[in-house]
């Protein structure tokens, strides 16, 4: 360690990516503490505590003993109650609302680069970095962008669409250059023990990966109750077990026999507790509404403008146009129909590997007329 | 990156004494004999396990015998209450036991699973606010059927010291055993058993400039002990397994250079622990000392500050340099208040927040000025952002 070079608090999870990040930061000469974020998780039996999947004790101690090879100072995080209140109470109130959140983006919101980032600068940190595919540049005039990972299969922006001007200018995305193979690489040339680990865990907090079985314990009663499954033109072709029950896109489950074309499930409608229905062809949409919308730059293009925009986590980057609405409101419109945008997950904006920003998607309309092929 | 370090955790443990390593070095190689062996490399070792066994037993004021060896204050702590309970079970005695919520975990979780699993009652005497328990408490708990009480020499959360002689004179009155966890008094409070009064008595060589993973219990002649862990009838059959010679001549050593230089460091110590007391409740608001002002062990010094985590505030000592221990902090980021704390009548707010300081032999006063410089900024920075995070 050096007196002269800035301090990075690395937040560590145990696996190969943020191991790996750790020890780049090391190498390159930074002040390095390592910091990992215990999460909440339901109790695995009554009274026993349970364990995220993503801070397991196996993890945490994978991500001691990382810290200890690279001779920096570790300290585990107690971060239940946020976590429980912010995202896991997030993802309940969302579903109840008829809506699919994605917790990873108000995770990266509230807890890694909120409350995270200032418990890393109040240590007297002055960066946080972390294991996420994905680059930080500078344009001309100062400001900070955010770029896709070098590895575009890897690329995690997406996520990261949440972070503000503040936030970049103290973050740092040491693997962002590499791809996942070269990760590995380097793990074993700094013979760290990680080498052959998986990936985090989409939704970390749930004992065994059944969010559907997860809303039944711990949401609102209301938020399973029996209601129809109807056509777009109200007519009642079934019934259904409770909206979280289904997604849009869905075909099979929907216990719906005897109509020959085979119907997908096209809307969830809350006020009415009805599963929408319809043909393959009834399935696009080309227009989304995005709301709570988060530019990077800081400012709000001026007028309307053309974009990629991923409307989910492993979506492929489709062509629209974009029309700034009032309150932070996004008009979305693609050049082609879309078959499963997903009310409650991001749509992100792109102009090639820049991230200009994203949001909630909050509805999706369908001009007439479309086909989808 | 500090440049410097003070640590301050002498309760957690100690450096091992440098006249400590020296008498325990020729242990390993040179004479490395089992001490159960019948031959001359046997009988080298049994001198020094024995001679090891005199020089504790004088310093408690025991017949040697009296000593046994274990691997450390948990140990002891096991043997002493497990050995205790199952031989008057075993004989059709009463199986009553008496201890306290603020006893290390190695007294309280080995009551609890003798209740829970064994079905012994047990009682959890209810101290006062800075942790003293009073004969009158003891005697309200006692029945006719009580075996054994558990009450320990020195906290170590809270340093309060009890009055173990009077307490263990209660005990007898009514024919029970009475048995103290004497592991952070080892070296610092009179460890004669004939003042104290005890039945049995454990300590742990670590927390006296000696090796980790030795120790011994002291049980008195006539107190009935089955063994916890059964074999080759080591120890007079009360502790199998072969001794561990360095370790145990190197505890022993220790023992007697803690109380041959006894003068020399207490006074040290005392002086060391009140300049952090007084410096640490003149300078920052909202803190409380825990445990008793003037009844409390030479070397602890312990507070709880109002809206701060134990773990926040140890992650931001450390980067200063400086190491401490709070008894709601954890290495797993699942701190729970402090049990102690709670138990002592401190609500949530203020048992998150416990802070240990203790004090040793390399201990300056200028570290405790340093400390005194650094911590009320620390606590100020750490409670700003609490609530600004809250």
């Amino acid at each position: 360690m050096t007196a002269n070079k800035p301090t990075v608090v690395v937040a560590m999870s145990g696996g190969v990516d943020s191991s790996v990040a750790a020890a780049l930061l090391v190498e390159q000469g930074y002040n390095v503490i390592g910091m990992m974020m215990r999460l909440w998780s339901e109790e695995t039996a009554p009274g026993l505590t349970g364990h995220n999947r993503c801070c397991t004790p196996e993890q945490l101690n994978d991500a001691r003993r990382v810290a200890d090879m690279l001779d920096i100072p570790f300290y585990v995080l107690d971060t239940r109650d946020v976590f429980r209140n912010k995202i896991v109470q997030f993802f309940i109130d969302q579903h109840a609302e008829g809506l699919t959140p994605n917790p990873c983006l108000a995770c990266n919101m509230h807890i890694r680069f909120d409350w995270l980032l200032n418990n890393a600068l109040a240590l007297g940190a002055d960066y946080l970095a972390t294991g996420h595919y994905a680059r930080i540049t500078q344009s001309a005039d100062g400001l900070f962008e955010l770029r896709k990972g070098h590895s575009l299969e890897k690329d995690q922006s997406y996520v990261l669409s949440v972070m503000t001007q503040e936030q970049l200018r103290h973050t740092m995305f040491p693997l962002g250059e590499y791809i996942k193979p070269q990760v590995r690489e380097m793990a074993a040339k700094f013979g760290l023990p990680v080498a052959s680990k998986h990936d985090s865990q989409d939704l970390c907090f749930l004992g065994d990966g059944d969010y559907r079985r997860f809303l039944r314990e711990h949401g609102p009663v209301d938020l399973f109750v029996v209601g129809p499954i109807l056509n777009r033109q109200g007519e009642q072709l079934g019934t259904h077990d409770g909206l979280p029950n289904y997604t849009i896109g869905q075909r099979k489950g929907l216990g719906i026999t005897g109509s020959g074309e085979p119907l997908y499930v096209l809307d969830l409608d809350r006020q009415r507790n009805a599963v929408i229905v319809g043909t393959r062809e009834e399935l696009g949409r080309d227009t989304l509404i995005a709301g709570r919308v988060n530019w990077i730059a800081g400012t709000t293009p001026d007028g309307a403008m053309r974009a990629e925009v991923k409307i989910r986590y492993k979506a492929k980057p489709a062509l629209a146009s974009l029309e700034p609405l009032s309150e932070g409101q996004v008009k979305v419109i693609f050049d082609e129909p879309l078959r499963d945008i997903t009310p409650g997950q991001g749509a992100v904006f792109y102009a090639d590997d820049l991230c200009l920003g994203g949001g909630l998607i909050q509805r999706v309309e369908r001009s007439e007329s479309i086909v989808i092929s | 990156m500090p440049d410097r370090f003070i640590y301050l955790d002498h309760s957690a443990t100690t450096p091992v004494d440098e006249r400590v390593i020296a008498a325990m070095t020729p242990y390993f190689a040179e004479v490395y004999g089992n001490p159960a062996s019948v031959h001359r490399f046997g009988r080298s070792a049994e001198k020094a396990l024995e001679n090891s066994r005199e020089m504790i037993a004088k310093v408690l004021n025991c017949r040697p015998h009296e000593m046994v060896f274990t691997s450390g204050g948990s140990e002891g702590d096991n043997l002493a209450l497990r050995g205790v309970a199952y031989a008057a079970k075993k004989q059709g005695k009463g199986t009553h036991l008496i201890t306290s919520p603020l006893e290390h975990n190695a007294v309280g979780r080995t009551m609890q699973q003798l209740e829970d699993v064994f079905g012994l009652p047990t009682t959890f005497l209810q101290p006062d606010h800075t942790g003293n328990i009073t004969p009158e408490m003891l005697r309200a708990a006692m029945r006719d059927d009580t075996v054994l009480v558990s009450l320990m020499l020195a906290n170590n959360e809270i340093g309060t010291i009890l009055p173990v002689a009077e307490l263990a004179r209660v005990a007898h009155e009514k024919g029970a055993y009475f048995h103290t966890d004497a592991v952070q008094a080892a070296g610092q409070l009179d460890l004669d058993v004939q003042k104290l009064g005890v039945d049995l008595l454990s300590i742990s060589a670590h927390k006296f400039y000696g090796p980790k993973g030795v120790g011994a219990l002291y049980v008195r002649d006539g107190t009935p002990l089955m063994p916890a862990q059964t074999g080759g009838s080591h120890e007079e059959g009360r502790r199998s397994g072969t001794h561990n010679v360095p370790l145990i001549v190197g505890m022993a050593t220790a023992l007697e250079i803690a109380y041959a230089e006894h003068d020399q460091w207490i006074p040290q110590f005392i002086a060391l622990r009140d300049h952090l007391i007084d410096g640490v409740l003149t300078t920052i608001p909202d803190v409380e000392l825990t445990g008793d002002r003037r009844n409390r062990l030479p070397s602890h010094a312990s507070f709880v500050f109002k809206h701060v985590h134990g773990n926040t505030l140890l992650m931001h000592l450390d980067m200063k340099g400086i190491a401490a221990s709070s008894g709601s902090a954890c290495k797993t980021g699942n701190p729970e208040p402090s049990e102690v704390l709670l138990a002592l009548g401190y609500d949530r707010e203020w048992a998150m927040g416990g802070l240990r300081l203790t004090v040793g032999r390399r201990t300056t006063h200028a570290d405790i000025d340093d400390v005194l410089e650094v911590l009320p900024k620390v606590i100020e920075g750490v409670r700003r952002f609490s609530l600004a995070s809250a």
